[in-house]
């Protein structure tokens, strides 16, 4: 129990995990629409700001499991229920409970029928979320995982656009399809310990090396359809595009970097000879889906769908920077996944306030109303240089810090930095796609579609406090960066350090074998 | 004192005898059904902690006899507060009908209890063969199909005209004649076993039984017996290879009887398959390859088949029959764990089962069948009754926080601590496969729009009973421990 910091005191992290669903149950007493939309802003709210009291009692010296509560759940099978979170984990909580609430910001007028459904909808969303982040008991990080689909399901399924059913059904069959060998994976993991679930527990131990290659196939499977990973990435267009817009920054803010955060939080740490073994081709399908990512966004009409590809690419580089296994890159994956969620996030929501204004998500009917939203291009243009890692912005330190670190990884093998010279294009890619996108919402052509009505309808109130937090965001990492590497450093270099340590064991062992 | 839940039933049968003589209301039949049945649960929950045997040792009471029992009862009880007033049957014939649910409910009672094969296959019989008359039982149908009381326009393409025409032809004849046919190939199949394991042992009570077999096993003889007797309550439980009866009974049948015959019986079946299995000396590596066999097969042809209904009763029997070979599977690990976790996975299988058929019985005014296509807009027709249907559906489908996953989640953790991978790794397989047909379900329910189909406000009964079924459903999967515990224990006092 030494990687454990056990909470005596307030209950946090369940007091955040269950207080989401309280809200959804409390909504099941509430008829008046406008009436569920604000209990649905207090209780995300209330959310958010708590979960700001956990940066105050982190400490981010240590690389433990903090905050940590235990409760038997079935006795019968070792179940517990376990949370605690690291340097990794908090900062992804973070994101998840201070998203939550401009979510609901932006389905005020934006969703019109069955508001109170929807609503809840999100409140439970928000309790598996905060669960899949904080669960140190696989079967409880299981659950959360699973219980996520249907809520995310009912979001594109009931208040998606007119291919919604489509969506969803490809959505929910895709991820669930790569999760069920998880749940194979997971039992045999605890009668390999002792019949525990205790995720800690389990890294580091050395399983034997087959064994290894078919648990990080399970996970690979389960977590490259999350993040998605080049060929298993067709659901998230699909999804992105038919959600509503509080849906597609969830889909894109949180749910992507679940697989992520599932490769840093069980692959590398479970079975870190199958990963030694994979790394190669994981970096290169990567760099696949950067450029790839890349080059279809280049070719889409439809704004949504073009963040939708560019996510693709992005989510390429966090995989890439995972990867390498170093600190740079790690620490730049982790950042990457931050900013990838505020950035994403942002320019959904932007996507989805002009899509509430001209109902078409088409480039070419929001041409050239630079002219006319002053406000809101001004937005979307600190978003855009953000997504394309313009310096000063957050995307640039993410993006820097993972190709230095895949420059790193390919020195320190000795080869030359093919890998990281290969990601460069994609980054070219994304400033292409994104200015071409940003100029033609700019200026547009010679004969723009009369948009001039617009004028009238620049940003209110609401979307402006919706999204200046957003903007101050990409500024600050993009300037300052230190606070959020200071909280994940620890964390980061004992995933590195327990790696090495493991790698250089494994080798040991295996010369012996030989000699 | 033994023997008062089953006396109570026999009671409430002869007061639904009576009733038969006379000219009643079908809603004071089912009210007088309702009231004896309430009668009945409370003294079969009472009789929980009861010990003992009675007529020379044939009939055994203890803990887990009487859990089952109250599962009985209390599945009888609720769909009878969810069945329509005529319970689908022929004009006048409700007080008949009823009176052989329970005669049904009080065979199974028996068939709990039993505790010698002759015991068991008089129980068996009793309670399958008022099965096959209330199948048979169900109303014709004249004129345009009704969906909440308002007629469709058979035209408009919804499929009902075909489904329909064949209800008025006689399809319940030809189920319950399937039903008979297979149900008495499976008895002889039973008895022929039982006749080897009598043969092999000399005696037909089963505490004698099992140390007498365990000194023949693995002689292929005693194997060949077991399963022989196991093929009955296969057939009870609808498990491959005797579930050919399920798709064509589902369909025929009225839809209350389905909500009994998908239910009720599968949970003494379990029991009964346990009891049999216990007979098998943990040792017996065989059976476990066979049993997991046909519990691997059952999954993918029901979830196989399942995928291409549109029937929706039709495609809940091939979704039983998958959830039957998670049965099966558990029951097959042998040990008490892997029995107790059959138990509570089949009692959870009863309660989301029931929650499907409250929602199709309750839409189904006219009792006639309903197809997927008639669950559109749903939750605007009816949200409670959409929620539920949504909550067991992905219940069904094994979606965590419901009792579906939990009950799959342990079955696989049993059988990989046994060390069978592969039974594992296919069933998971199924997992997958399952969750497209649910979720077409879902989908229809929630996610489209309907003009023509009206709204429907349920009953108070309806809705308390929706309720009641919605939080077991959750609650049970929640809080797993409790429950298996129980089961476990009360399993150790039946085999100890």
């Amino acid at each position: 129990m030494d990687q454990l910091l056990l909470n005596s005191g307030f209950p946090i992290l369940s007091v955040l995990i269950f207080l989401p669903m309280l809200g959804a149950l409390a909504l099941l007493f509430i008829k008046n629409e406008e009436n569920c939309r604000r209990t649905a802003l207090v209780f995300t709210a209330a959310v958010a700001l708590l979960s700001l009291t956990l940066l105050s009692g982190f400490d981010s010296t240590t690389a433990r499991f903090q905050f940590v509560e235990m409760k038997p759940w079935v006795q019968a099978f070792n179940i517990n229920y376990t949370v605690g979170v690291d340097g990794i984990s908090i900062l992804l909580l973070l994101l998840t409970t201070l998203i939550m609430p401009f979510c609901v910001l932006v389905s005020w007028t934006y969703i019109k029928k069955r508001v109170r459904a929807f609503m809840i909808c999100l409140l439970i969303m928000e309790t598996a979320m905060i669960g899949v982040f904080a669960a140190l008991d696989f079967v409880l990080f299981y659950v959360m995982w699973e219980a996520m689909l249907i809520p995310m399901y009912l979001l594109i399924g009931i208040w998606g656009g007119p291919r919604r059913i489509y969506a969803s059904v490809k959505f929910f069959l895709y991820t669930l399809a790569g999760s069920v060998l998880l749940l194979v994976a997971i039992i045999w993991l605890y009668m390999q310990n002792g019949y525990s679930f205790f995720i800690p527990d389990m890294m580091w131990q050395n399983y034997s090396t087959t064994a290894q290659m078919f648990l990080f196939l399970a996970f690979f499977l389960a977590f490259a359809i999350k993040v998605p990973m080049f060929p298993f990435h067709t659901w998230l267009p699909a999804a992105h595009v038919e959600a509503p817009a509080a849906g597609s920054v969830i889909l894109a803010s949180l749910l992507l970097k679940m697989g992520a955060y599932g490769f840093l939080r069980f692959a590398l740490p479970i079975t870190p000879e199958a990963t030694a073994v994979m790394i190669p081709w994981i970096l290169w399908l990567s760099i696949i889906g950067i450029i790839y990512g890349g080059f279809t966004a280049l070719a889409q009409s439809d704004m949504k769908k073009l963040i939708a590809y560019s996510s693709v690419g992005h989510m390429g580089f966090i995989t890439l920077g995972i990867f390498t296994l170093n600190i740079d890159g790690i620490e730049g994956a982790v950042l990457q996944m931050i900013n990838h969620g505020v950035t994403t996030g942002a320019l959904f929501l932007c996507i989805g306030m002009i899509y509430e204004r001209t109902h078409s998500r088409d480039i070419e009917s929001a041409t050239g109303i630079g002219k006319y939203m002053p406000v809101y291009i001004t937005f979307f243009t600190f978003f855009s240089l953000a997504a394309f890692a313009f310096p000063g912005t957050n995307g640039f330190v993410g993006e820097f810090m993972i190709i230095a670190g895949a420059f790193k990884y390919s020195l320190s093998q000795g080869n030359f930095p093919w890998l990281a010279l290969a990601s460069i294009p994609g980054a070219v890619l994304a400033a292409a796609y994104m200015l071409r996108m940003l100029q033609r919402k700019i200026w547009g052509r010679e004969h723009n579609p009369d948009n001039s009505w617009l004028k009238e309808h620049d940003l209110n109130t609401r979307e402006i406090i919706t999204l200046a937090p957003f903007l101050l965001f990409v500024l600050w990492v993009g300037l300052a960066p230190k606070p959020f590497l200071n909280i994940m450093h620890t964390s980061v270099s004992a995933l590195i350090q327990n790696f090495a340590t493991c790698q250089a064991k494994a080798v040991a062992i295996a010369g012996t074998v030989l000699n | 004192m033994l023997f008062l839940p089953e006396l109570t039933i026999l009671g409430a049968g002869l007061a639904l005898f009576v009733v038969s003589l006379g000219q009643f209301q079908p809603r004071t039949v089912k009210n007088i059904t309702v009231y004896v049945l309430f009668i009945a649960l409370v003294t079969t929950i009472c009789s929980i902690g009861n010990n003992g045997t009675m007529f020379f040792g044939a009939f055994k009471v203890d803990l887990f006899t009487q859990i089952v029992k109250s599962t009985v009862v209390l599945g009888t009880f609720i769909i009878m507060l969810f069945s329509n007033p005529d319970a689908g049957v022929k004009k006048g014939t409700q007080p008949e009908y009823y009176l052989f649910m329970l005669m049904s409910v009080f065979g199974l009672m028996m068939l709990v209890s039993a505790n010698e094969l002759l015991a068991i296959f008089v129980s068996l019989e009793l309670s399958s063969f008022t099965v096959y008359l209330m199948v048979a039982m169900r109303k014709n149908y004249t004129g345009p199909a009704l969906v909440n009381g308002a007629a469709l326009d058979s035209t408009a393409g919804h499929g009902y005209a075909g489904t329909f025409c064949q209800i008025g032809q006689g399809l319940q004849s030809e189920a319950a004649i399937k039903y008979l046919l297979y149900g008495v190939t499976a008895s002889g199949l039973m008895l022929f076993g039982m006749s080897y394991i009598y043969g092999l042992t000399g005696s037909t009570e089963l505490p004698v039984l099992a140390p007498a077999l365990a000194k023949i096993f693995p002689a292929p003889v005693a194997i060949v017996a077991v399963l022989l007797v196991l093929a009955g309550f296969f057939y009870k439980v609808a498990i491959f290879p005797m579930q050919f009866w399920v798709p064509d009974v589902y369909e025929g049948a009225g839809n209350e009887a389905t909500a009994f015959i998908a239910t009720v019986p599968k949970v003494v079946g379990t029991a009964l398959l346990i009891r049999v299995v216990s007979l098998i000396p943990p040792a017996g590596q065989e059976v476990t390859w066979i049993l997991g066999s046909c519990a691997v097969i059952s999954m993918f042809y029901g979830n196989l088949a399942a995928l291409v209904q549109k029937d929706l009763k039709r495609l809940l029997g091939y979704s039983g029959i998958a959830h039957a070979g998670f049965v099966l599977l558990s029951v097959a690990m042998m040990g008490l764990y892997g029995f107790a976790i059959a138990m509570y996975y089949i009692v959870g299988y009863l309660l989301m089962t029931l929650a499907c058929f409250l929602v199709i019985c309750t839409l189904s005014r006219n009792g006639a069948n309903l197809q997927v296509s008639d669950m559109a807009g749903l939750y605007k027709r009816a949200p409670l009754l959409a929620i539920t249907f949504a909550c067991s559906l992905f219940a069904l489908a094994g979606i965590p926080p419901f009792v579906g996953f939990m009950g799959k989640f342990m079955v696989m953790v049993q059988a990989l601590h046994k060390g069978y991978l592969v039974f594992v790794v296919l069933a998971t397989v199924n997992t997958a496969i399952a969750i497209y047909y649910y979720l077409s379900i879902v989908r229809q329910a929630w996610c489209t729009d309907d003009q023509e189909r009206p709204a429907v406000t349920p009953s108070l009964l309806v809705n308390t009973a929706a309720f009641f079924l919605l939080i077991a459903i959750i609650a049970m999967g929640v809080f797993a421990d409790p429950v298996v515990n129980t089961l476990a224990a009360a399993l150790s006092t039946t085999f100890s």
